[in-house]
């Protein structure tokens, strides 16, 4: 059972999605976990064979037990009955069980202690200090989550601690805003497709129980309180001209079936990353250290649950992508949150995080900051506006861009950089 | 009182001949010629050349005589001029002294004391000057001490000479010279403990010998850049005083072993891996260690200190153990 966040203990298997004799590779989806937050699928750490089931569906075990058995690919699969809730120090953490031939990087990584998840966001594994994972089982943190400042850039004591004082009660951290309206991230996706299969055999998948929306706002207001607590937030906004961007959407779409077309979003949120990758400041951690940027753009997206609440998954490495793939990564990052199907390197990387208004229509968001991220990026309704220029007035696509971001790190200056570099980016969105 | 190492090593023989009609000390030079060191200068005199004897040039043969002696009811005290010499010995020590306790089923103890110099840093060339110590703390059945500062120079021997089984004693050839404050009434010492010479919080430090003064003074650098280091003095060898070690790390969660010694298969890889078996989940960062460079040490000067550990060393390694390396 993998730590699917930073305060998680428990959780429970509501769905396999493979069967035993099954060969499955690293990053595959093998199972949906129900968190007191939300339903999240599960990879796997490992490449290998389905041996057997180690926990019923709906028996809830600590964040550490192994669930399923593996085998080498080619080794003959048996189940395995032997469960092992706890080395000295705690449960391991792997979802299969370490197979001895497991290469050494691996088993290593699969004996660690508990609620240390084995890759991080970027998909490399975690480089810490013995004592940092000690500390960082006990505390709950998501080792993942935490920037590291020791040798190799490795995660020390000290790094874990500012961790746990920068997000007591983080419930997953990507967590967008409160207090704004239900904003409906990204606009009209098509409607979810879960495969049948899985929407028959775990409905629940669909609707999240109401307790948990209660808790989820719960959590996600804590945490926000937080972040207006303790981050000096400044606020910036710009019209953006979008004329050009809604010429070359319009040309794309033309060629497109419905379901393929791409919506402005697509391209305001892969300047979002391109410029928070280019304009310092805005895309990284606030430790207590300092700021720690990161040099990828693991781009947060608020993203409305249906019955309420809110998660903001990541897009990793938003500013690499190209358009269409953003789209497409967009869609079904949407459609997974509202499935309460989130993988966790989603929930707890995004180093830079925006809010868009969609298709629901005000004209502009000042978010509010999520911790320890620095800066949020608004965006507003997509429409046609009144404009003036060079003495003609006109009617061109515009919207409202606002940046929240934190005085400690950048300030106005900085600040103004970060949006009219946003707009640069949108003059020529053809080779966004 | 104001007073050196070799004075205070001299006092501890003077007394144990005193003590007891039992002890004797005999080695190369030790009678006529004071000593190579001049730790036995005047021994001859005052006690006769029975009981300060000169042996000839043949580690072996006085090593064993020694061991005969102890197992006949003598109290020796054997001194062999550098550890290097020693290897001649290795049979005697390793094979007999080492094993005898075992081989008879425990009715024969071999009540021997063999001190011997170590270390480099006087020029003497490789055959004078290495640091094989650990070699014999691999031995079953010894007893290592090495001294580092006046008091066990002056205390150590007599706890030795009272232990029934073997104890070589490493006296690191640049601490003769050392002067300080002695108390009048200084002697016996407790040979199980190592001692923490300066406690510290950020980072443990862990030496012995003729490397304790070198990393006090890099524990002073580090305070003066804000890293409390804590000095760890081992004394003993082996037995190693693992609960010591062990705790400070418990505390300060980083660890730089500094020995004079090769790294390789060292004193130093034996702590190291003590601490990754015993204390895995306490550190913060890799344990470092310091060590001498592993080549026959250079006679040049210039060359000898670059072979050696150094203040600037240990300061390097203990600053990147707590983060703050350049």
């Amino acid at each position: 059972m993998p730590s699917l966040g930073a305060d998680m203990e428990h959780g429970k298997v509501v769905e396999w999605l493979v069967h035993p004799g099954d060969a499955i590779h690293q990053g595959d989806l093998i199972a949906v976990v129900d968190t007191d937050k939300t339903l999240m699928d599960v990879e796997s750490f490992e490449d290998g064979v389905v041996g057997g089931y180690l926990v019923d569906l709906a028996e809830t075990v600590p964040v550490g037990t192994p669930i399923l058995s593996l085998a080498e690919p080619g080794e003959e699969a048996g189940p395995r009955d032997e469960r092992r809730p706890a080395d000295e120090g705690g449960p391991v953490p792997a979802a299969p069980p370490p197979e001895p031939a497991a290469p050494p990087a691996e088993a290593e990584a699969a004996a660690a202690p508990p609620a240390v998840p084995r890759p991080t966001p970027a998909g490399r594994r975690v480089r810490s200090s013995p004592l940092a994972r000690r500390l960082a089982a006990q505390l709950g943190i998501d080792l993942a989550t935490v920037a590291g400042t020791g040798q190799q850039g490795s995660i020390s004591e000290a790094d874990v601690r500012r961790a746990a004082a920068a997000a007591p009660g983080l419930p997953a951290p990507g967590a967008p805003p409160a207090g704004l309206p239900e904003h409906a991230a990204p606009p009209p996706t098509p409607p979810q497709e879960p495969t049948p299969a899985r929407a028959a055999e775990a409905p629940a998948a669909v609707a999240p129980a109401e307790g948990r929306t209660a808790s989820l706002r719960a959590s996600l207001g804590a945490l926000m309180a937080k972040s207006k607590a303790t981050i000096p937030h400044y606020y910036l906004s710009t019209t953006l001209d979008l004329a050009r961007m809604g010429a070359v959407l319009q040309e794309r779409n033309l060629a497109r079936p419905v379901s393929d077309r791409l919506v402005p979003a697509a391209f305001l949120l892969k300047a979002a990353a391109v410029a928070a990758k280019e304009v310092p400041g805005m895309n990284g951690y606030w430790t207590d250290h300092g700021f720690d940027p990161s040099d990828r753009v693991h781009l947060g997206v608020a993203v409305a649950l249906r019955g309420g609440g809110l998660v903001a998954p990541a897009l990793l490495d938003a500013d690499t992508l190209s358009v269409d793939e953003l789209m497409q990564k967009l869609r079904d990052l949407v459609a997974r949150a509202r499935a309460g199907r989130l993988a966790r390197t989603e929930m707890a990387s995004a180093t830079i995080t925006a809010t868009s208004l969609g298709d629901l229509g005000v004209d502009a968001v000042f978010g509010v900051i999520v911790p320890p991220q620095v800066a949020m990026v608004g965006l507003g309704r997509v429409a046609e506006r009144p404009w003036a220029e060079n003495g003609m007035l006109g009617v061109r696509m515009a919207a409202t861009a606002t940046l929240s971001a934190d005085h400690r790190v950048s300030d106005g200056l900085g600040g103004s950089r970060y949006l009219t570099r946003l707009q640069e980016l949108l003059l020529t969105p053809e080779d966004l | 009182m104001k007073t050196t190492y070799r004075e205070a090593m001299r006092a501890a023989l003077r007394e144990a001949l005193q003590r007891d009609d039992r002890v004797f000390l005999m080695g190369e030079d030790v009678g006529a010629y004071g000593g190579c060191y001049a730790v036995s200068l005047g021994l001859l005199e005052e006690f006769g050349p029975e009981r300060v004897r000169d042996t000839p040039l043949s580690e072996s043969g006085f090593v064993g005589a020694g061991i005969g002696a102890a197992l006949n009811g003598m109290r020796p005290i054997v001194e062999i001029m550098t550890v290097n010499f020693s290897l001649l010995a290795l049979d005697q020590i390793v094979n007999s002294a080492a094993s005898l306790l075992h081989m008879s089923g425990g009715q024969f103890n071999v009540p021997l004391v063999i001190r011997m110099t170590t270390g480099a840093g006087r020029q003497l060339g490789a055959q004078h000057s290495h640091s094989l110590e650990g070699w014999y703390a691999h031995i079953p059945g010894l007893r290592l001490l090495a001294p580092a500062t006046l008091e066990d120079a002056r205390g150590m021997l007599w706890t030795a000479l009272a232990d029934p089984d073997p104890v070589l004693i490493f006296e690191h050839g640049s601490l003769y010279a050392a002067e300080g404050e002695l108390a009048d009434d200084a002697g016996p010492v407790g040979i199980d403990r190592a001692e923490i010479r300066r406690p510290g919080t950020d980072v443990t430090l862990i030496t012995y010998g003729g490397t304790l003064p070198l990393t006090l003074d890099a524990a002073a650098q580090l305070a003066e850049r804000g890293v409390a280091a804590e000095v760890i003095d081992l004394r003993t060898l082996r037995p190693l005083d693992e609960e010591t070690i062990l705790a400070s790390v418990a505390r300060t969660h980083r660890a730089v072993i500094v020995d004079e010694a090769w790294r390789s298969g060292s004193l130093s890889a034996e702590i190291a891996a003590r601490i990754a078996e015993k204390a895995f989940y306490e550190l913060d960062a890799p344990v470092a260690r310091v060590c001498g460079a592993e080549v026959p040490m250079p006679y040049p000067k210039h060359l000898e200190e670059a072979a050696l550990p150094s203040a600037a060393r240990v300061v390097a390694a203990a600053l990147e153990a707590v983060g703050a390396g350049a």
